[in-house]
């Protein structure tokens, strides 16, 4: 693989990064149950790329974005930002990872403490990441407001007076405000009305540039993902299944279940999805299967899948899927 | 649904900015309830003589006088009497209040601030801490309240400062509970990870963002326990461990007076019925209070819906005709809201219908009025605040705002049914899901429970869940969303309906159960000849399953016409924003551009046409006066003087 030539340039990436819930033993010894949310997850960013990470509800991509800002820690695996490991980026200094990496939320409104007004919720990061106060503090609210086009009014109101797209429009200005270099975005248009979507993904595409940022942008709408992402990666069950730069994984899938998800998305003006078999579900989460999770679902699922976990070579430049028997066995550059 | 036409007007600060008192403020929420009312003025009393009692002019309270003992009320120089001893009782009936209030409201706070800390603190850090904690206050609670103080009494000795500790610890598991349970609903919210990013410590946390939004429930709390505080005190002192003679209080002087109950009834009565009205007085502010400032009790869910939606119809449509087999004609259907001194006109004048076996979109993002329609159809907006105020709907030929409110009953669910977003919150999580479908059929049909339920299996089968024999005891927390969609659809199904209404049915959703939900409705649709309404804000959605669409805009269908022609040749320029502002799934490169804006505030409607200022399109003529709905032919029509070009004229 061509990655040693760019490992420079790799600003966030992951090794082997588990997570489970519970575990652990009863009073009597008896052995709780363990969800495995993230079960093994290797991926890299590059400085100034959009990651854009496709699943649907269940697969662990929220519990990634939340191991990637620090809000949790993985059970395994590491993380390592810009060459240093995240464990002891915290342990040295609990706020030099969120001056570096920083989250916007899903659902705006419930972002933002509603007993608060704007201008106390965006001083936080100021204050207390960089230390700003009095005049100059000031002077940077406006310019935040202004980098996200709001009206520097704004700032004495509460949340409740705002439209789902305008607090989102805060939730973006306060993870500026930190300064970071990366910004994990979860599902920051899910929310929002199809004709507000459009403006947030403007203006993130808009900051992205003037400020340099990397992004790494979760979400479970395949045609957001298509349009924002230089490089994709979709998860299903807590693993991520394909990846690929730019749109060959549009065009060329090779993982089944990107096929599906893809032939699943309704298109305006064009009629006749093409539909799984209805008893398809998911695996318990308690329990994951030995082989691959996909497997029960999958049209050309063989004996071998049941038994092994199909393994990928995830790189920053080539196409590869965890499947024994991808769509279109091209062989990956 | 109302939560739409309330949230959408008021998230536009522009609109807001002058009419921030809109609703009535919480000082007035609790003026209007006239027992509180009645409450706080007593106690403002009350409290008011207690403040001024060191300069009314009275008798020392402890001054005894043996030649007066036990004189009646109203005797010379003695209003309320005086007690065995020949002190005078009113003196000692107001000192008293003045000790048992301060000690109540002491206790109240001390127990508060002990017990919110705990709460706070378990609450917020969960885990270990919480168990440790909790379990202590556990302990607390494990032994009969007012055996736990009278141990703190007799280990502490008798007094008034004693007694009042007693019963802050005493009351503390109650604080630390209630708050507890708060807090970890808080604590787990978006806003405080937000802060966390934002460096903010757990100390800095609990202070500035858990501590806002618990106040108002401490303050629930507190002001729903000072009146059990006071009776408590009066019990400690009335059995000798609190206030000690010579010194009054309403417990020690009930006590007091218990000896000479058969000789003189006053001076047990009086202190007995200033208790009680003390307490009275406290507890019905302390109500009203709660009331006032708790969300869900704010929100409405006091006051009970009507069955039907309040019908108060100006006009009873344009009287449009429809083809013959139209199972449900819309003719300028209007609803409002009112709330505080304004009236939000949700619904603002809306026709369509829906043929046999046809499936019709409505279109239109959060606040344009969609759902409401869909819920005034058969008056289920909730009334107060919603009115029906003109228009007519006709469900099978007839008019149903002129029926009986049993004769709608027998529409809903029957011949028509309702899908609605969320099938976790429409199921009732306590019962199977094999019984909610027997309730359903037999809410409409005389058969056995054995007969409903085979039944219900079938329609299980129907909707293609997998195994429904076995399916059918399962609850609704045992299933997936797409499987509890499955069921919602089963019940709307169960009385073989002429019309389902569905909205939102798939936007919970996941992509590869959407695609399953709408394959499953267009099938039981070609198969059973229904009609269905779809509401839905995604064109995508729409060309799937939909024969027609209308376009709705603040409150208002701007445009409507088959799904080809809507999509491919729209007229209206909101219609053809709204399609483009969407990214398209295969079309990565194609120019999405966002319509600038906000949506008008349904309570401040523009006089001409309410998507003028965002359009790019608009002239002055857009502005004056009602654009009506001009028909394109071929059954477009299009809600604006100047169509775009293209359309299929």
């Amino acid at each position: 693989m061509s990655d040693a030539s760019h490992v420079s340039d790799v600003v966030l990436q992951t090794r082997d990064l588990v997570r489970t819930f519970g575990g652990g033993r009863t009073l009597f010894g008896g052995q709780k149950p363990t969800v495995y949310a993230v079960r093994g997850i290797d991926v890299a960013v590059r400085k100034g790329e959009t990651l854009g990470i496709v699943g649907e509800s269940g697969c662990g991509k929220s519990t990634l974005a939340r191991m990637l800002v620090g809000l949790d820690r993985p059970t395994e695996g590491n993380i390592t930002l810009t060459g240093s490991d995240m464990n002891d980026l915290i342990a040295h200094d609990r706020h030099a990872l969120s001056r570096r990496i920083q989250y916007v939320f899903q659902d705006p409104i419930s972002s933002l403490n509603p007993r608060k007004l704007i201008r106390e919720t965006l001083a936080g990061p100021l204050r207390y990441l960089r230390g700003l106060s009095g005049e100059d503090l000031n002077k940077r609210l406006a310019e935040l407001m202004d980098a996200v086009n709001l009206r520097p009014e704004f700032l004495d109101r509460y949340p409740h007076e705002f439209s789902g797209g305008q607090a989102q429009r805060v939730g973006i200005a306060r993870a500026l405000a930190a300064e970071p270099e990366i910004i994990v975005l979860d599902e920051p248009v899910s929310a929002l009305d199809v004709s507000v979507q459009a403006q947030v993904l403007n203006l993130l595409a808009d900051l992205k540039k003037k400020f340099g940022l990397t992004y790494v942008f979760i979400s479970h709408d395949l045609s957001v993902v298509e349009a924002v992402s230089d490089r994709v990666a979709v998860m299903y069950f807590g693993r991520v299944v394909e990846q690929a730069k730019g749109r060959a994984l549009f065009d060329k899938p090779l993982h089944p279940y990107t096929r599906l998800l893809l032939d699943s998305a309704p298109v305006p003006g064009k009629r006749g999805l093409t539909v799984e078999d209805a008893s398809a579900e998911l695996p318990d989460p308690l329990a994951p299967p030995p082989g691959c999770a996909f497997a029960p679902r999958c049209p050309r699922a063989q004996d071998d899948c049941v038994a092994k976990v199909p393994d990928a070579q995830y790189g920053l430049e080539n196409h590869d899927a965890a499947c024994f028997h991808p769509l279109n066995p091209v062989t990956s550059a | 649904m109302t939560s739409t036409a309330v949230t959408g007007p008021n998230s536009n600060p522009h609109t807001n900015a002058k009419k921030r008192s809109a609703r009535p403020s919480a000082f007035k929420l609790l003026a209007r309830n006239q027992l509180a009312l009645m409450g706080a003025v007593i106690l403002a009393l009350v409290v008011l003589i207690v403040i001024i009692t060191p300069i009314l002019p009275l008798p020392d309270p402890d001054a005894t006088d043996p030649a007066q003992r036990l004189l009646r009320p109203l005797a010379d120089g003695h209003f309320l009497g005086t007690d065995h001893l020949g002190r005078d009782l009113l003196s000692r009936l107001i000192w008293g209040t003045r000790v048992s209030l301060a000690v109540g409201i002491s206790a109240s706070l001390v127990a508060a601030l002990f017990g919110s800390v705990i709460g706070i603190v378990s609450g917020y850090f969960g885990g270990r801490t919480d168990n440790i904690m909790m379990r202590g206050i556990d302990m607390l609670m494990a032994f009969p309240y007012i055996l736990l103080a009278l141990a703190i009494v007799a280990a502490l000795g008798p007094g008034l400062m004693n007694a009042l500790y007693a019963i802050a610890v005493v009351n503390i598991p109650f604080f630390a509970r209630n708050i507890r349970g708060v807090t970890v609903g808080i604590a787990h919210r978006e806003f405080v990870d937000a802060a966390k990013l934002s460096g903010k410590g757990h100390i800095r946390i609990i202070l500035t963002e858990i501590l806002p939004n618990v106040m108002p429930v401490i303050v629930i709390t507190i002001s729903t326990t000072v009146g059990w505080m006071i009776l408590e005190t009066a019990g400690l002192s009335f059995l000798g461990l609190g206030a000690q003679p010579p010194q009054a209080d309403l417990g020690s002087m009930l006590g007091e007076g218990r000896k000479l109950i058969t000789t003189a009834m006053h001076l047990s009565a009086i202190p007995g019925a200033m208790i009680f009205v003390l307490v009275m007085s406290i507890n019905l502010l302390g109500d009203g209070i709660r009331d006032v400032l708790d969300p869900r009790l704010k929100s409405g869910a006091l006051a009970r819906p009507a069955p039907l939606t309040r019908i108060d119809r100006t006009d009873e449509g344009a009287g449009t005709t429809y083809p013959d087999d139209t199972v449900l004609a819309v003719d300028e259907l209007r609803t409002e809201f009112v709330l505080g001194d304004d009236s939000y006109k949700a619904v603002g004048g809306v026709s369509f219908h829906v043929g046999k076996n046809e499936c019709v979109g409505l279109v239109g993002e959060s606040g344009s009025g969609k759902s409401v329609t869909a819920l005034s159809l058969l008056g289920l907006v909730a009334s107060p605040p919603g009115t029906i105020v003109g228009g007519r709907v006709m469900f099978d030929g007839k008019d149903v705002y002129g029926m009986s409110e049993d004769d709608v009953r027998d529409i809903r669910g029957g011949k028509a049914a309702y899908v609605f977003q969320d099938p976790l919150s429409t199921l009732h999580p306590l019962f199977s899901i094999g019984d909610q479908l027997v309730e359903a059929i037999r809410a409409h049909n005389a058969v056995s429970y054995k007969d409903a339920w085979a039944k219900a299996v079938e329609l299980l089968g129907m909707v293609r869940i997998p195994n429904p024999q076995s399916r059918a005891d399962n609850y609704p927390h045992q299933l997936s969303g797409g499987m509890r969609q499955r069921v919602g659809i089963a019940m709307a199904l169960a009385n073989e309906p002429r019309l389902i209404i569905a909205d939102e049915p798939t936007t919970a959703l996941d992509v590869t159960v959407q695609a399953q939900i709408l394959k499953l409705m267009n099938n039981l649709r070609n198969d059973h000849g229904t009609s269905v309404l779809f509401i839905t804000h995604d064109f995508g959605v729409v060309s799937e399953i939909c024969d027609r669409v209308a376009v709705m805009y603040a409150g208002r269908i701007v445009e409507m016409g088959t799904t080809e022609q809507v999509l491919h040749h729209p007229a209206h320029p909101y219609t053809k924003r709204l399609i483009d502002c969407v990214p398209r799934l295969g079309e990565p490169d194609r120019r999405t551009s966002a319509i600038p804006g906000l949506p008008p505030a349904v309570n401040n409607l523009p006089a001409g046409c309410a998507f003028a200022d965002r359009c790019d399109r608009v002239e002055e003529a857009c502005r004056v006066g009602s654009i009506a709905f001009d028909d394109l032919g071929n059954g477009h029509g299009v809600r604006c003087i100047k169509p775009m070009e293209g359309a299929d004229v």
